[in-house]
Formats: structure tokens, C-alpha cells, sequence
């Protein structure tokens, strides 16, 4: 990975809240993990998200899997924080702490 | 295509001892969810948890044969709860 494009993800986490690098975008999900993503995103109040397209930008679909250690998409940060895909953001959901890291 | 025991094997043979249920959701080899049961994931974050079960994978997701993953990870105790209070 780049150091420009380091550099460009580390400002788009620290720039918005909520952010999720995702396949399409939330008003066309590309794929069923991402759809679900930010539907538990809004669910759990979030209004205002950052969505990155990574299908848009082959670079950053690879890049953001090595910047966060994390071999697959969708990728959620809030507030600067990696907080994982799909799966982690259903469990979190579910014990009522997504809404908590959402409202900070 | 990937086969659900080959999964499944890369798991445990990541995770000693882990209790291992992998679905091959569509059919296709290319798309499945797992449920591990672990008690190395004490005291490690989920996402902590999740890493470790993709680096045993991690050949498959690298090539992108291994196309979408549904995992859910669970210490014992975590799990015995979970099942006595939801399924």
C-alpha cells in the first residue's frame, strides 16, 4: 500500500464518524454483507455515513484490507475506530452497544 | 470450490480443540458461514477473535476463491449462554 493512500485513509476516518468501506453504495448495495452493514448501521441510529465505494477504486479495496488487517469487505470505523464487518457490527447491534459508540 | 471439511480442517488446525460448524450457504463452494467455538477467544475482542479464524483461511481469501464469510465466534461459556437463551 501506498503511503498516499495510507494517508488518505487515515483522513477519511478521522474526518467522519461514521465510515464503512463497502461494495456500492448504501442506496445500491453491491453485495449482501455490505447491504447489511448499513442497514445495522442505521438501525442503530447512525443518520450521517461516510461510505467509500470500494469497487470504484481498486486500489483502496485492496489497501483498505491491508491498512485494517482485515481480509474483507465491508470495513466499519467510528470515531477513528476499526470496528469490523458484517458479522461483528450484528453482534454488536445486538447488545445494544453499536448505538452506544454511535451516539459517542 | 472449497469444501466445507477443508474449511473446516484450515480452522482447526489454526485453532486446536475449537468446536467448528462451516455451511456452504449457496451450494457454490465459494460462499459460507461458520460458527467457532473456542476457548482460546477468551479475553480477545471480536475482532481479535475474527482475525484469527481469517489468517487460518487466509490462502482462500487472498485468491478470492473464498468469496463471502458469515462468522460468528464464541468462547464456550459465551456459546453454552447464547444457546440457552436464544436458539
Amino acid at each position: 500500500m501506498t503511503e498516499e493512500l495510507k494517508k488518505w485513509i487515515d483522513e477519511a476516518i478521522a474526518k467522519d464518524r461514521v465510515v464503512i468501506f463497502m461494495k456500492g453504495t448504501p442506496y445500491f448495495p453491491m453485495c449482501g454483507f455490505s447491504r447489511a452493514a448499513v442497514e445495522i448501521l442505521r438501525a442503530a441510529g447512525a443518520t450521517e455515513i461516510a461510505a467509500y465505494n470500494v469497487l470504484e477504486n481498486p486500489e483502496l479495496r485492496e489497501g483498505i484490507k491491508v491498512y485494517s488487517n482485515w481480509p474483507t469487505l465491508p470495513q466499519v470505523y467510528i470515531d477513528g475506530k476499526f470496528i469490523g464487518g458484517s458479522d461483528i457490527l450484528r453482534e454488536l447491534h445486538e447488545r445494544g452497544e453499536l448505538a452506544r459508540l454511535i451516539r459517542g | 470450490m472449497i469444501a466445507v471439511h477443508q474449511i473446516e480442517r484450515a480452522i482447526a488446525e489454526a485453532l486446536p480443540g475449537a468446536e467448528i460448524e462451516v455451511v456452504d450457504t449457496r451450494g457454490t463452494g465459494d460462499h459460507f458461514c461458520a460458527r467457532v467455538v473456542y476457548p482460546g477467544f477468551a479475553g480477545k475482542t471480536m475482532v481479535e477473535q475474527h482475525r484469527m479464524v481469517y489468517a487460518s483461511l487466509r490462502p482462500w481469501l487472498d485468491s478470492g476463491e473464498l468469496h463471502a464469510l458469515a462468522l460468528e465466534t464464541y468462547t464456550p461459556e459465551e456459546w453454552e449462554a447464547r444457546k440457552g437463551s436464544r436458539r
